[in-house]
């Protein structure tokens, strides 16, 4: 029986290039516009959940020293990709436990610092003759000796690694996924990168790591996002225009990836999706049948593909067909990723796994402007990180 | 030989090339680095045991774009060793572009050297060249 918890208020910043902001005036726009868009002030919160991957150690406990210290716990979360959606849970599960009715969840991420993202660390001592360092015993950092390690790599091996095994899918699907989303996000003010591109302008764009080119992977975002959380008592006692666009968390589970023979090496993003929402269809009592939208984790272009099968969204080995049959396609049945997903929003780490609750949110509650999925009535989130860590969400509009 | 020293402890190179797992001694889930213990089953016992020098590509991708130093492009190849056991590194030999690399192609472990450190000893790495 999942807890009765409801997203009352929400919002992110446009996701962009932030100069002149650091991660704390980001956090505290995102922050103060969700407590305002909740008809709530910081004095009515009673538990706080920061997540941010490169931020500042203390955010959550800067952040209050911004915008409102009330001594209440605050949890810095990080966890890989998964980190705005765990720092929700961290107050999802406040609630859960009683131990709260009205908390706050805010993600943040600048990621300027980040760089080429590394999945393992360099080996080496870095000094003048060889030393082994690590548990590999690695006497240089192996990037471009052993392979490579970086995300954009990683990422494009687990679409190959896909391709292998269903001839029926090639480039080509992965091609037209960014296609896809980037079109979407013409509709979408808060995204970074609003552009149509065509396929043939994607399959030509300047290549990472094949099949990956620019135009496939995530760009270098600024962002936040916050939400604020009720119990189902404390939503009662809100005024009635916020129950009335109060967002229902049917279900919100996080998991791990299971042991695999190849996890070691090729980090493994299915089997942790698959149990995440095959859990969150069970609590929530629901099927793929029911969603009108799903938000999910397009890090890269070629993740997406995997995750119309990691869902449920499709049958095993259907995901090609998927594609073709333009389901996931904004007009389609299923749209994915309406909101241009994270290639053309961007990917603030700390801040997606909040950013798409709230775009999940707005078109439950009718609210998307252009890009509205009509009579969305049933939506689900999806993050995952390498490591792995996955968070699945499914949310349902208040039943008036 | 003797001013050789391997880029990985995993690799050997006496008395021929080759790759050294360590398996579960409970379950013989194998792998590659120094471990802690079996996170398949738990298991507290390792023993060493040589890998296949052949395989088959399992994934792959072309790099283009790296850090500096990193020689670019680079083909990195996932290769699942016969008998067991998966290993990444560079796949050596083939042209570094998409129509050149078959999934599923089968492969057999070469060395190479990738650079020296201020006494002379050569590093050593292994790749992966289609059979």
């Amino acid at each position: 029986m999942p807890a009765d918890i409801w997203i009352v208020g929400t919002h992110m910043t446009p996701f962009g290039r932030y100069p002149n902001s650091d991660e704390i005036d980001l956090a505290s726009t995102a922050a103060v516009s969700a407590l305002g868009d909740a008809q709530v002030t910081v004095r009515d919160i009673q538990v706080l959940g920061s997540g941010t991957l490169f931020g500042p150690i203390g955010t959550g406990q800067l952040l209050q020293h911004q915008i409102g210290q009330t001594g209440i716990p605050a949890y810095n979360v990080q966890n890989a990709c998964a980190t705005g959606a765990s720092a929700l849970r961290i107050v999802y599960l406040t609630i859960a436990a009683g131990e709260a009715d009205l908390g706050l969840a805010v993600g943040v991420e600048k990621m300027g610092r980040a760089g080429l993202l590394p999945t393992v660390t360099a080996g080496g001592g870095g000094g003048d003759t060889f030393e082994r360092i690590g548990r590999n015993g690695a006497i240089m950092d192996t990037e471009g000796v052993l392979g490579t390690g970086t995300m954009p790599g990683a990422f494009a091996q687990a679409g190959m690694d896909y391709l292998r095994e269903h001839s029926e899918v090639s480039v080509e699907h992965f091609y037209r996924i960014a296609e896809k989303n980037h079109r979407h996000s013409m509709l979408n003010p808060l995204s970074h990168y609003r552009k149509l591109f065509t396929v043939e302008e994607i399959r030509a764009a300047a290549p990472i790591s094949y099949p990956n080119t620019v135009l496939m992977c995530s760009p270098n975002t600024d962002g936040a996002a916050a939400a604020v959380l009720a119990s189902g008592s404390r939503l009662r006692m809100l005024p009635l225009e916020v129950q009335r666009r109060a967002v229902k968390i049917s279900a919100s589970i996080v998991t791990t990836d299971p042991w695999t023979p190849a996890g070691e090496t090729l980090p493994d993003i299915n089997a942790c999706t698959r149990n995440a929402a095959a859990k969150a269809y069970e609590v929530a009592a629901l099927g793929p049948v029911d969603l009108d939208l799903v938000e999910l984790h397009d890090c890269f272009a070629t993740a997406e593909l995997l995750h119309y099968e990691n869902l449920g969204l499709c049958e095993p080995g259907g995901a090609g067909d998927f594609l073709d049959s333009g389901a996931p396609y904004r007009e389609g049945r299923i749209p994915v990723n309406v909101s241009g997903g994270l290639e053309s929003k961007g990917h603030p780490i700390g801040a997606t796994g909040i950013a798409n609750l709230y775009e999940v949110t707005t078109h439950l509650r009718g609210e998307a402007g252009d890009r509205q999925v009509p009579g969305a009535r049933v939506g689900m989130t999806h993050v995952v990180g390498l490591g792995s860590t996955c968070a699945v969400h499914i949310l349902e509009r208040a039943v008036t | 030989m003797a001013d050789c020293m391997t880029v990985v402890d995993y690799l050997r190179l006496e008395p021929e090339p080759s790759l050294v797992a360590q398996d579960c001694s409970a379950c013989g889930a194998r792998y590659f680095a120094r471990r802690n213990a079996c996170s398949k089953c738990g298991g507290q016992g390792f023993a060493a045991a040589l890998a296949a020098t052949t395989g088959k590509l399992r994934a792959f991708t072309i790099v283009y774009r790296a850090a500096p130093g990193v020689t670019v492009p680079f083909i990195s190849a996932v290769v699942d060793l016969d008998g067991g056991g998966t290993v990444q590194a560079n796949l050596i030999g083939v042209e570094p572009v998409p129509e050149a690399v078959v999934l599923g192609m089968c492969a057999r472990l070469v060395i190479f050297p990738v650079g020296e450190d201020a006494m002379g000893t050569k590093a050593i790495a292994f790749g992966f060249t289609p059979t």
